[in-house]
């Protein structure tokens, strides 16, 4: 401490931004154990999964129906059902532990520009859980191709259709984790936002009962969405896999402005 | 220089803070003194931006908070003890907050020194006792050298040999020229403390003045027990 520092203001440029907001949020991510947990369950439930699914295809036993229905693409992801909700509590966490604990209000005095914050928390967040997602999606098709018996048929990944599903296998997980964070700062309550998020994902395609508004489902429900963008076989009624990809990250996109709006509209 | 004007904040059914204004000058420590309840904590969120006010406003060295281009560098606050991950080490958050506006590791390692707690900076902070956790947060607020100082009942939790530190710290910092706002309901802990006096109850300005105009006429205590009058939000009968 010195008496001469505090007046070396005017020389540092323009002030914080996006990359030094954005460097402040991957030193917290990255710096609470509980990130590294989940990451690794995550990858841990996706891998295992495939191995124990395809493993007992039982394709032997299938009727001929059966077999032409046989996608042993999509049978890979089972593990979705709960990466999702893992990769979304993690999104969930990443703001409210800090509304939890006050965290919130150190972040927001070191950088008052509040949708800059949430910004910088979705690019790495986003990030992260997508890198981790598409390791995880590779490995669990690859371990899953290995752990298929034959006379099964194998999928590889030049068949039409297989690597899409696969990469969407990676991606979706991290878009729920963006739809957790924007959920998370409009709720600022890790229980209730948490609950909102599996109201979502599981509880509303239950409520879509009829062929007709399954079809909807299909279409705009975000798990429902996945399982039709990771199956390789086609299924009658869904849009094209880009538009409903498309509609995917739209969903994403709409949570994290409108948490922004509500960080930056509320008291801290 | 913190400037406040006519600053007014509700809550549904009570007026925290009803049309107050002051200021801060650098180079002196200015004590924010009222009972429990006066609106001390709320006024110094809206100074910081964390709170909009319903009317009025504040500025620091002439610029909203909002405006700031590297806030640490400018404002270093301490408003509560633990807000801070409790997972994350001190070590960690410290080093994240200097991230984002711009400020080296080496900083941070200065910091866990000035504040005693190097030795202690890879464990979880929330782990740490009250004391500790005071001491992480002014080396949060030291962080950026800032020449403005909000600190909110800093010494809670403090033992008498780290109050007596941080008095001489804040006394120090403020004879650099800094401007340091110090909030406490505990008058004689002012006393030691600070030399301008910013005193409230209700939300309203009671008086802008000094420790030693105040204690002029007899005694310190009395002589705040008859500011604060009327203005406390509970009292005890013997």
């Amino acid at each position: 401490m010195t008496t001469a520092t505090h007046s070396h203001r005017a020389a540092d440029g323009y002030g914080y931004g996006f990359r030094t907001v954005a460097a402040m949020e991957w030193q917290k991510l990255r710096t609470v154990r509980s990130t590294w947990y989940i990451v690794a369950l995550e990858a841990i439930t996706m891998v295992g999964l495939a191995i124990l699914v395809l493993s007992h295809e039982g394709y032997r036993q299938m009727t001929a129906a059966e077999r032409t229905s046989f996608d042993p693409t999509h049978d890979c992801f089972i593990g979705l059902v709960l990466g999702q909700l893992l990769f979304g509590t993690l999104g969930v966490l990443a703001i409210t532990s800090e509304f939890s604990s006050g965290m919130i209000r150190s972040t927001f005095a070191a950088v008052p520009r509040r949708p800059l914050v949430l910004t910088a928390k979705a690019a790495v967040l986003g990030t992260v859980t997508l890198a981790a997602g598409e390791v995880t999606a590779f490995l669990a098709f690859l371990a899953g191709q290995a752990a298929l018996a034959a006379p099964a048929p194998h999928a590889t990944l030049g068949q039409p259709g297989v690597l899409r599903a696969v990469l969407v296998a990676g991606a979706y997980p991290a878009l729920i984790a963006l739809i957790g964070l924007g959920v998370g700062a409009l709720v600022r309550h890790t229980a209730g936002a948490i609950c909102a998020l599996v109201g979502v994902l599981f509880v509303l395609p239950l409520l879509f009962v009829t062929p007709a508004l399954q079809n909807a489902g299909q279409n705009f429900l975000p798990h429902p969405m996945a399982n039709a963008l990771t199956s390789v076989k086609p299924m009658p009624g869904t849009l094209p896999p880009g538009v409903v990809f498309a509609l995917l990250c739209g969903y994403a996109v709409v949570a994290v402005a409108a948490g922004a709006w509500a960080l930056a509209r509320r008291d801290a | 220089m913190i400037e406040a004007r006519g600053l007014v904040k509700r809550y549904r059914s009570t007026q925290a803070v009803n049309n107050l204004s002051f200021d801060v000058r650098p180079g002196t420590v200015t004590g924010f003194l009222g009972p429990n309840g006066a609106g001390k904590s709320t006024t110094m969120r809206m100074i910081m931006g964390l709170d909009r006010p319903d009317a009025g406003q504040a500025r620091i060295g002439g610029k909203r908070y909002a405006d700031l281009r590297w806030p640490l560098r400018e404002v270093g606050a301490l408003l509560e003890a633990k807000a801070f991950h409790p997972a994350r080490s001190a070590r960690a958050h410290l080093n994240a907050l200097a991230a984002s506006n711009g400020i080296g590791s080496r900083r941070v390692e200065e910091m866990l020194a000035l504040t005693g707690i190097e030795k202690a900076a890879d464990r979880k902070a929330g782990k740490f006792s009250l004391g500790m956790s005071q001491r992480l947060g002014l080396a949060a607020a030291l962080l950026g050298d800032p020449g403005v100082l909000l600190l909110d009942e800093p010494v809670n939790g403090l033992d008498p040999e780290g109050i007596r530190w941080i008095r001489t710290l804040l006394k120090h910092l403020a004879a650099q020229g800094r401007t340091v706002l110090v909030s406490s309901h505990l008058i004689n802990e002012m006393a030691h403390t600070a030399d301008a006096l910013i005193v409230i109850g209700q939300g309203r300005l009671l008086a802008q003045t000094t420790v030693a105009q105040l204690s002029a006429r007899g005694s310190l205590e009395e002589a705040f027990f008859r500011l604060t009058e009327g203005t406390a939000d509970y009292s005890g009968s013997l």
